[in-house]
């Protein structure tokens, strides 16, 4: 099996040397590990981007003038002001930037578990506007049905605008999924691991690229598995448009 | 007499500041009686919702009083306000319902908040779907449902609070003339029997007409008349009154009966006098004093155009005087309105 991939490699022209160790290396455990380091490092900076973002992406909504629970002018700018210059440095350079949050926090800011802090600081900013998107499609009209009903804020935002918004939610969880699935590639280029790291050290530093390939595709391979998922659950748990749905099933 | 369930008292709302301040209402006062279901009538931008929404303070007054079954809603604070909207419950023209949510679910949602368990809930909206007539679609979902069951499920909602009062903002204009009757029976019907008073905000004269005991019309933001709705029907008062009495225009049988004047004349102005020194000189030359019973003219650069509808007293001989006066004069023709019997 490896024989005949390297001899495939050598008669695209790879260097006899550098095909084996390609196989090599690719047959290792190392690929399994780089899918396993992405997956658990896109699963918690998700994770924690969305406890820091999603309760700033709601206060962006029901703190403004006219929301459901006003909060002070000058306290929105702020909040306003440094999700947007956050949202402005690059990725990579922010990374960089809050590498010192992660040696305090971790005691490190090298590796694969050191690089989420980073991305859960770079995403929040990104979650937050995104929640913030999905809140505002809101019917304004089932909200003040639900003032009128005797709805507390907090009320409005869990019982009515999550839900209401869920598959808006839900849509937007997914794009910012693969958002930090490949914000956390590039972390592999300061330290972090997982596929991207075994694209860029190993398929580009090295030139090795089969493994470049290799990682890439993996790469694509989980976006599809996010996107179809989240595409799924979002159209399912709609409410709005079974009836149609229902409809084209009876007509086809 | 009775404490009424709602009193306003000089309430005065004003959108916006400086330049573009909008006065949406101006000193309005209304009393509104236990059990009655009460109209709110007035054309497009009369101040309609803003008027209902004052009243379980969505919008929070300028100025003036709203009290709702004996507390003043302006003076609550935020938690004591929430309960006090547990009373009050509100239909909209656009349903607002929550589409994530099934009819039941939906009529679930206040028995939640009221802190009911699931158990409770579910057996009192069931009985509140048998009361607006959807026992089947209990498990439908808003998008399932027709304009008119979305209504009923939002009436089903509103019941599920036990309000004491229940706001209707145009609660019918989405839906089609059969429709509409039926959700106003249901109205009526729970206004018989739960005795919940109503207020019912409408720019249809049929819709007060088929359920409302008393009216009040709104112009430009201020009260133009109260009164039953036969009063105000059969004999509106103020100007906007007879636009929505007689969108058009008022009937010469009427004007002539208002008036108290044996004749009508239609007098039109083909570039000469204006109309007020014609009526002035009437007064002042004649001795008639002619009533102005609907005026249609323009003056362009100081001459008259249009006609006008005059009353002349029942008096034939100064009558004949005023006709005679205004023939006289230039650029005026003048005819009598026959009688309005077509
Ligand atoms: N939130 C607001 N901000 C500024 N102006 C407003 C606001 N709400 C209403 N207005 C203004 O107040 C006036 C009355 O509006 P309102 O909605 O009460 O009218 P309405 O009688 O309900 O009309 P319609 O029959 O079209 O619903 C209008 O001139 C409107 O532009
Ligand atoms: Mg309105």
């Amino acid at each position: 099996m490896s024989e005949n991939l390297i001899e495939l490699l050598i008669s695209w022209g790879v260097d006899a040397r550098k095909a084996a160790s390609q196989v090599e290396y690719l047959a290792g455990a190392t690929v399994p590990f780089a899918i396993w380091e992405t997956v658990y490092t896109t699963v918690l900076s998700t994770l924690f981007a969305y406890i820091i973002g999603l309760p700033l992406g709601i206060i962006l909504v029901t703190g403004e003038r006219e929301g459901i629970r006003p909060l002070p002018p000058a306290l929105m700018k702020i909040l306003n002001t440094v999700v947007n210059l956050l949202r402005s440095v690059p990725f990579l350079i922010l990374m960089v930037c809050v590498k010192p949050i992660s040696r305090f926090i971790l005691g490190t800011s090298i590796g694969t578990v050191a690089s989420i802090v980073p991305l859960t600081l770079a995403a929040a900013p990104f979650v937050a506007r995104v929640v913030e998107s999905s809140l505002r499609e809101m019917d304004r009209g089932v909200i003040e049905a639900s003032q009128s009903m005797g709805c507390s804020p907090w009320q409005i935002v869990t019982k009515v605008m999550l839900p209401e918004c869920r598959p808006s939610l839900i849509t937007g969880f997914t794009t910012a999924t693969i958002t930090i699935l490949s914000y956390g590639a590039m972390a592999g280029t300061i330290g972090g691991g997982g596929l991207g790291a075994m694209a860029l050290l190993r398929g580009y530093g090295r030139q090795e690229t089969a493994v470049l390939y290799v990682a890439v595709i993996f790469l694509v391979i989980l976006v599809q598995i996010i996107q179809s998922i989240g595409t799924a659950v979002a159209v399912k748990t709609d409410r709005r448009i079974q009836h149609t749905q229902t409809k084209r099933r009876k007509g086809t | 007499m009775e404490e009424p369930i709602i009193r306003i008292t000089g309430l005065t709302k004003h959108f916006g500041g400086g330049e573009n301040e909008v006065a949406a209402l101006e000193d309005i006062n209304i009393e509104i009686r236990r059990g009655e279901i009460f109209g709110v009538i007035g054309l497009s931008g009369a101040g309609k919702s803003t008027l209902v929404r004052c009243i379980n303070l969505l919008e929070r007054p300028t100025a003036g009083s709203v009290v709702v079954d004996g507390k003043e809603m302006t003076a609550l604070g935020p938690k004591e306000l929430r309960q006090a909207r547990k009373s009050i419950g509100m239909i909209f023209q656009g349903f607002n319902l929550l589409m994530q949510r099934t009819a039941l679910d939906n009529i679930c949602f206040p028995l939640e908040l009221a802190g009911k368990g699931r158990k409770e809930a579910v057996a009192r909206a069931r009985e509140l779907l048998e009361v607006v007539d959807l026992a089947s679609k209990e498990k439908a979902y808003p998008a399932q449902l027709s304009g008119g069951q979305k209504q009923r499920i939002a009436i089903a909602r509103t019941l599920a609070m036990d309000p004491r009062v229940l706001l209707c903002d145009e609660a019918t204009s989405a839906l089609d003339p059969k429709t509409t009757r039926d959700i106003l029976r249901l109205i009526q019907d729970i206004n018989k029997r739960l005795g919940i008073t109503v207020v019912v905000i409408t720019h249809e004269m049929k819709v007060i007409e088929e359920i409302c005991s008393r009216v009040a019309i709104l112009d430009h933001g201020s009260l133009a008349e109260t009164g039953t709705v036969e009063e105000v029907f059969a004999n509106p008062r103020s100007e906007a009154g007879r636009r929505l009495v007689y969108p058009d225009g008022v009937p010469y049988e009427v004007l002539r009966q208002e008036a108290a004047c044996a004749r009508v004349i239609r007098v039109a102005f083909n570039g000469g006098t204006a109309y007020q020194p014609l009526i002035a000189s009437l007064a002042i030359d004649c001795g008639v004093k002619a009533n102005i019973l609907g005026a249609d003219t323009r003056n362009i650069d100081g001459r008259a155009f249009g006609t006008m509808l005059l009353g002349l007293p029942e008096d034939e001989a100064q009558a004949a005087k005023a006709l005679a006066y205004i023939r006289s004069q230039k650029d005026i023709t003048v005819e009598e309105v026959p009688d309005y019997h077509e």
